[in-house]
């Protein structure tokens, strides 16, 4: 076994930097000449921008200039782009109404951009921006998920009538609907799934910087994907050729899907860095970021399940909405079809499902890929529904799941909702995590819970998710406008030692640990001599980048596959210099050696070879440096079972986490200690989106109300409590190094565990997440 | 502009500032000492923690022109020697880091709470960790981190 | 930020006379509100007059009462041995570890936040604010949303609190700010039971029902079947006025279990 491979717990490589204040971040980065732009936001959800006068902003001190969106259409600068084109009902493809950069004539959500003023100092901007006079007409507004598509309902874009981006289906109906008609009993569950502010605790930052010498432009910025950043802004603003536009996303201090998408505000400090010929650089306030980062979830949902007398599920049907906000963001509809709809099997083998979602437009932040994004929301929308369905039927929620759970000898498995399952065993995860939390033990402790006046509950989570995202053809077929393959290039240097680029991006996930180890793993280097690279699109091939838990599956593929090209030259190479058959060489633990021989020649002595080819093997090209594309087969499928316990205080609603069993399936583990903090950090977002976070706009101003950490609350440490987490792993079918991410699986296992816990605890149905502590005293009181 | 100056990591500075520079901007803009950050504008995330006298504090909550005379110890002050300070090892050790834009000011404030509570519970730490949001680990590993330091120091 | 002249005050004096010299200024003591305040550029004051070195900072007991000075950090305060315990638990509770470190007490309740903790403490405990000006009962200090007693130019140099036979405050957070939702404050006090309620209206204030109820009865069950009426309680994304009502009650019983 290699040291420092696969599966060791090595401590991370980025860690010290980080530790010692010497990470660089895009708000640490100065360039010289470097001015500020601050931007101005519309103050009204819904308005018509009748005129604007930037004079007096124009001569205040120190302001370099004042932009509207004209001016960036006047320079051939495109507007922000929707990816998704998804079909729906009719063969219609969804509406992409157009934006742009800087709005002009109407603002529709507070916190839409309209003016850039750039001057010497932010403080100076910030002084400046109070001198632009925008006269509005305020028009109503609708922030509703469930009524913005109602007749009467406020218009935003004239593309989209009723406010409806999208209408699309998925499934079979009749056989639904048959399925209703047979079925011993029905359950049904409406449900909102909460809205929530991603929140990156780094706020999102850009500096631009234009050499007029040789017409390069720079981009510094929080990207979870710069080769992405650069296409969309060379292919559809035209802000420059991919050829010369470098974007560089530095350390990014999470990006949780923030920060996949392209923003006005990086595109000005582009654009004007350009047309300046100087560094423009932003930053956001938090406060902004909450106004103008994309949001996440945001659907309304009604559930139903149709069963046998067994409690088996027949057929299930849901009808929903999901809210995108004024505009379409980069994925914007895909996420609540594709990525949500896709998952509504769930571990089960309802053979009948049928799914209607409506997109529609509000006066609001656009919303888009969250942490998990579609798959919290189809797995929260589905284990409600099975506690439900078990409520109906009397049995226990164990029971029912196990009752109806794809079995893992009918892996792989083919759901009615389009995904095939390669691996799995949901009975061997549920088990595990049954026996961890001690769900026998339950019902003693509930009673002596009920002694200290405290009721107490226990909820299951079974979830499956599609990850590795995703195959090219299979995600082009539905809409999605871009390949999502991965590059990886590992270059040997002359003295041994490895650097590896890859087209994915850290902001917190370790690559730099991680992938050194596969590289380790594969080539036999100490780990220490492999250094990884990422986040320039100077230095690195063409990415896809982070999100979607893909880095592993997909970029750490193609890393392997960069690996087994450079040994499959060593041979030539080593066979050449040993005087042997290429055939006759066998590599393992960084030696190449003659079958049957103690003839071996170590890799690094290889690499120095191909460096320096005075004695070299005809027909073989210098150097040792290869690029490797992958694109994957099918997605991965984490799945797991997870199990919460409370205890909720009846007469305040102040409720404790006093127990979480976190077990998942993530196949094989690269860095053990990496993949549990990414369970931690899930499940903290996905119990945070539970109990604690939701995005409020008023129903009648569409003011953003949780609109800063004083009235968005964010998971604290005394919020949560210590996490037991295992694992029961399966080897997946499809995934050449038997992974199949873990970053998401926290955020879309916990929410419906901990609903379930609750609503357990209180003998009720069903109760909203964000589960307050009013809502939970509510829910008390009325239980008696 | 008035004149500022203070102790930052064992050497005096002085810079010269406006009434409403505050002390993370003079950090990071004069000093060019950006391992602490800004996470946000209402006081609560604990980006921003210093050392002022010892105590820890939000820098973003405090003018420059208040730590006149001052001795500030900030992120890059803890390392001595090229030697992690006890609390950054059991981060490193514990994985109690993640993205590492909170961790500057989680060490901070750590340091400051481990000072304070020699042998802190669990319980305590939490409660005494509410001054700094993570996105990124769920705390598991930071409350782990230091319980660590705390029995090593 | 909108900028402004910064001045060090060397006493409370000198801090009066940068006041009165100031075209709008304002005093400053831990700056943990007024820092907020001022990035929001909600107040554009032309001077800030700093009390961090006006002398005011310290806590003595002379057996009757504790004089707390303005700029006593609310760490100092919940560190302090002569301090009573029920006043050390509100200190405890304000903010955060590094809130505490530098907001004081003077800065607390000069600014009279609806949801701040020491105004309960000190309506509980029947304190008195001494200024440059006067001593002024807190019963008379606090008046209405963000507005106290205070006239232009005054500053608060020290509060005393007296002893009370039994006292303790229980709070219910706000989940986000984690200011008080709802903070209660009981004692038997040197005048008689006080119960004092914070976050639930636009101002902290007595509550007189509570307090006939617990002199008549020094038990939380003797709250048991008195009601809020909700109609004057704040109400907001995290709590309903209903619902402030249920902790008014909740917390008041709380805080005369813990009092003993």
């Amino acid at each position: 076994m290699v040291e420092n491979g696969i599966g060791a717990s090595l401590k991370r490589k980025e860690d010290n930097r980080f530790l010692t204040g010497k990470g660089n971040y895009t708000d640490d980065i100065n360039r010289r000449g470097q001015t500020h732009v601050y931007i101005v936001r519309s103050p009204h959800a819904h308005a018509t921008i009748n005129s604007v006068n930037t004079a007096a902003a124009a001569a205040a001190p120190g302001v370099v200039a004042v932009y509207g969106g004209q001016d960036l259409i006047d320079d051939a600068v495109g507007g922000l782009v929707c990816g998704a084109s998804v079909t729906g009902k009719g063969g219609e493809v969804n509406k992409a109404p157009p934006r742009n950069v800087l709005t002009i004539d109407k603002a529709r959500f507070v916190g839409d951009p309209i003016i850039a003023v750039i001057a010497e100092t932010l403080a100076q901007a910030k002084d400046a921006a109070e001198l632009v006079e925008i006269d509005y007409t305020e028009l109503p507004s609708t922030v509703s998920t469930a009524n913005s598509d109602a007749d009467g309902a406020p218009q935003l874009h004239e593309e989209c009538p009723n406010n409806v981006a999208l209408d699309w289906e998925l499934g079979d109906k009749a056989a639904v609907d048959a399925a209703f008609a047979a079925a011993h009993k029905t359950a049904k569950v409406e449900l909102i799934n909460n809205r929530m502010v991603t929140n990156a605790m780094e706020p999102r930052a850009a500096v631009g910087e234009y050499n007029s010498g040789t017409g390069d432009l720079t981009l510094y910025v929080t990207s979870q994907n710069p080769h992405v950043h650069r296409l969309v802004m060379s292919a559809f603003m035209n802000i420059m050729p991919e050829h010369k536009f470098r974007v560089v996303a530095p350390d990014v201090g999470g990006g949780f899907g923030s920060k996949i998408f392209t923003y006005n505000e990086e595109a000005i400090c582009a654009w004007a860095a350009k047309k300046l010929d100087r560094p423009v650089k932003w930053t956001s306030d938090r406060s902004e970021g909450f106004m103008s980062d994309a949001h996440g979830r945001d659907h309304v949902s009604t559930a139903e399940m149709a069963m046998d007398a067994d409690g088996k599920f027949l057929g299930m049907r849901v009808d929903s909405k999901s809210n995108m906000g004024a505009y379409l963001q980069l994925f914007s509809v895909s996420i609540p079809t594709l990525f949500h709809g896709f998952l509504l099997a769930g571990q089960y083998t309802t053979p009948a499902i049928y799914l209607e979602m409506r997109c529609v437009m509000t006066n609001t932040a656009p919303v888009d890929a969250a942490r998990g994004a579609g798959r919290p929301e189809a797995t929260y929308l589905l284990e409600r529904l099975v506690d439900v369905s078990a409520r109906e039927m009397g049995l226990d929620p164990a029971e029912i799941r196990r009752r109806n759970f794809i079995k893992a000898d009918q892996m792989p498995y083919q759901t009615p909702v389009v995904q095939c399952y390669d691996s799995g065993d949901y009975d061997a995860s549920l088990d595990k995590a049954l026996g961890m939390a001690d769900y026998d033990g339950f019902s003693a402790r509930q009673a002596e819970a009920k002694g200290r006046g405290k009721l107490r509950g226990i909820g299951l989570s079974s979830y499956i998710e599609a990850c590795g995202v995703a195959p090219s053809a299979a995600v082009g077929s539905l809409g999605v406008g871009v390949g999502l393959w991965e590059s990886a290039q590992v270059r040997f240097n002359p003295t041994g030692g490895v650097t590896v680029f890859t087209g994915t991006h850290s902001h917190g996930q370790g690559h730099e640990t991680a992938f050194a180890q596969l590289v380790t793993e594969r080539l036999g280097v100490p780990v220490e001599n492999v250094e990884v690279v990422h986040g320039d699109t100077d230095k690195g091939q063409f990415g896809m980048g982070t999100y979607g838990s893909r880095s592993l599956p997909v970029g750490g593929v193609a890393i392997a596959n960069a690996c087994d090209k450079i040994i499959a030259k060593g041979k030539k190479i080593a066979a050449h210099t040993l005087e042997a058959s290429e055939d006759d060489i066998e590599f393992g633990d960084g030696n190449f050696t003659v079958a049957g021989t103690d003839k071996v020649m170590n890799i690094a002595e290889v690499a120095f070879t191909a460096y320096v080819p005075h004695n070299y093997p005809e027909g073989v090209e210098p150097g040792l440096d290869e690029i490797a594309f992958f694109d994957p087969l099918n997605f991965s499928f984490p799945a797991g079972a997870h199990v919460c316990e409370v205890e909720i205080d009846p007469d305040t609603g102040t409720l404790e986490i006093v127990n979480y069993t976190a077990i998942d399936d993530f196949g094989v583990l690269v860095n053990p200690m990496i993949v549990e903090g990414q369970v931690h950090g899930g499940l903290a977002h996905g119990i945070g989106q539970a109990l604690l976070e939701g995005c409020v706009y008023d129903e009648d101003s569409g003011q953003l109300i949780s609109g800063s950490f004083m009235d968005y609350c964010m998971p604290r440490a005394d919020n949560l409590p210590s996490f037991n987490v295992d694992y029961s792993p399966t080897i997946p079918l499809h995934n050449p190094l038997g992974v199949k991410g873990c970053g998401e699986a926290g955020a879309i296992a916990a929410p419906p565990a901990v609903i379930n816990a609750i609503v357990n605890a209180l003998d009720i149905k069903h109760l909203d997440m964000p589960a307050t502590p009013e809502k939970l005293w509510r829910a008390a009181q009325a239980a008696g | 502009m008035a004149t500022v100056s203070m102790t930052v990591n064992g050497q005096a500075v002085s810079g010269d500032v406006e009434g409403r520079t505050l002390l993370v901007q003079f950090l990071r803009e004069n000093l060019n000492l950006t391992g602490t950050h800004v996470g946000c504008d209402t006081s609560q995330c604990g980006a921003c923690v210093v050392h002022v006298n010892g105590d820890s504090m939000k820098s973003c909550t405090m003018l420059a022109l208040e730590a006149e005379g001052a001795d500030v110890t900030t992120i890059e002050g803890l390392a001595k020697g090229g030697e992690l300070h006890p609390m950054q090892q059991a981060f490193k050790d514990n994985h109690g880091l993640q993205c590492g834009f909170c961790t500057p000011g989680m060490v901070m404030s750590a340091i400051d709470l481990v000072a304070k509570n020699p042998n802190p519970d669990e319980a305590t730490i939490r409660e005494q960790l509410e001054g700094n949001i993570c996105r990124c680990t769920g705390y598991h590993n930071i409350v782990k981190a230091v319980q660590q330091a705390a029995q090593g120091g | 930020m909108y900028d402004f002249n910064f001045h060090s005050a060397s006493s409370v004096d000198d801090a009066a006379s940068k006041l009165a010299a100031a075209k709008d200024g304002t005093v400053m003591a831990g700056g943990q509100t007024l820092i907020p305040v001022l990035k929001q550029r909600l107040a554009s004051p032309s001077d800030v007059v700093s009390l961090a070195g006006a002398g005011l900072s310290g806590i003595t007991n002379n057996g009757d009462s504790v004089t707390i000075g303005a700029t006593t950090t609310h760490a100092a305060v919940a560190a302090s041995g002569d301090v009573p315990a029920a006043l050390r638990s509100v200190a405890e509770g304000i903010g955060d570890a590094q809130v505490r470190n530098r907001g004081t007490i003077g800065g607390s309740i000069a600014n009279n936040d609806p949801a701040a903790d020491y105004p309960a403490a000190l309506l509980g405990l029947g304190a008195t604010v001494t200024t440059n000006q006067r001593d002024i009962a807190a019963d008379d200090f606090f008046i209405g949303l963000f507005e106290t007693a205070l006239n232009d130019g005054e500053i608060v140099k020290s509060v005393t609190f007296p002893n009370a036979t039994k006292a303790a405050y229980a709070k219910f957070p706000n989940p986000a700010s984690r200011y008080a939702m709802v903070g209660v404050f009981v004692a038997q006090a040197a005048d008689g039971v006080r119960v004092a309620v914070t976050g639930a209206t636009d101002c902290a204030h007595r509550g007189p029902r509570l307090e006939a109820a617990l002199s008549a009865n020094w038990s939380a069950s003797a709250l048991d079947g008195i009601t809020i009426p909700p109609e004057n309680l704040n109400s907001d994304i995290h709590g309903s006025a209903e619902y402030r009502a249920n902790l008014v009650i909740v917390m008041a019983k709380r805080a005369v279990e813990a009092a003993g």
